[in-house]
């Protein structure tokens, strides 16, 4: 699935990133646990959070996530939004609650990481 | 043959700065054109030892040595040490502040992740002195 995919089906407002919308993402990972995405995630998967500290892109670097969406509304600070910038991310928020949103990309046919 | 000695300083209690050693001993290693698991794995080490020696043993020093079969990964630092090794291995085991959950670590799942994914993991520590974390990564030939 696209990010732009992404984008529609959560609401989902761009952080940064406009101008990589059209990267592939093959799995989602929903998680405020950073030691499980360590644990778990595979390769090109988004990562869903409640989580708006530096740890999450630091995580997210090492697994090569390149796509993060903020669940509930949440904002990280401008300081976070350039970092993920410098780390070629894309950074997104959604207004979703972790469960609803992980659905919504579910139904859309975006899978789990096995 | 060493191909690579990398050195870090790594500052206690800084919850931003933690884990940017990690990311640059991963560009390195990609920058060796090093296989993609491996990275991955030696990834996940040494980012958990880390934050371990951050959060737990204010601060410390890693050297990552890559040699043509293995990189090896050391974190020396003179925190509290580890009274409990088996405990401190199990999973959910944790002594972590509150400050350290909200950063999405201080699950107990730090030692069984370096245990995972490293090829092996030798824990020196002892309590008031410090601790010696050494894990081998092995690179298929
Ligand atoms: N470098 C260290 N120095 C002192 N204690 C440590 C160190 N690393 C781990 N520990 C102890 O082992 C426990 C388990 O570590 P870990 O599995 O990484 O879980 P967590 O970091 O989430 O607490 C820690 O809570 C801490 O008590
Ligand atoms: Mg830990």
């Amino acid at each position: 699935m696209r990010i732009q995919r992404v984008r529609e089906v959560l609401d989902a407002s761009v952080l940064c990133g406009e101008e990589l919308l059209d990267r592939e993402i093959l799995s989602a990972c929903a998680a405020d646990l950073m030691s499980d995405v360590l644990a778990y995630v595979k390769t090109e998967a988004l990562l869903l959070t409640g989580l708006t500290n530096t740890q999450v892109i630091h995580t997210a670097d090492m697994m090569d996530i390149n796509c993060i969406v903020f669940v509930r509304g949440k904002m990280p600070s401008q300081e976070l939004i350039e970092y993920g910038r410098k780390h070629d991310m894309v950074l997104l928020s959604t207004p979703h609650k972790m469960y609803y949103a992980s659905g919504l990309l579910y139904n859309a046919g975006l899978g789990a990481c096995r | 043959m060493e191909k690579l000695h990398l050195h870090y300083d790594v500052e206690g209690n800084d919850f931003i700065a933690a884990g940017e050693a990690s990311g640059q001993v991963k560009r390195a290693l990609r920058q060796l054109g090093i296989d993609f698991e491996v990275i991955r794995r030696c990834a996940i080490c040494m980012y958990e030892g880390e934050i371990n020696m951050v959060v737990h043993a204010d601060g410390g020093t890693a050297d990552v040595m890559v040699e043509k079969d293995k990189v090896t990964i050391i974190l020396e630092d003179r925190g509290p040490g580890i009274s409990d090794m088996e405990l401190a291995m199990q999973e959910g085991y944790s002594t972590a502040s509150q400050d350290v959950r909200e950063l999405g670590f201080g699950a107990g799942m730090g030692l069984p992740n370096m245990k995972k994914y490293s090829d092996s993991l030798e824990i020196n520590s002892e309590v008031g002195k410090g601790t010696k974390v050494t894990m081998v990564i092995h690179i298929p030939g």
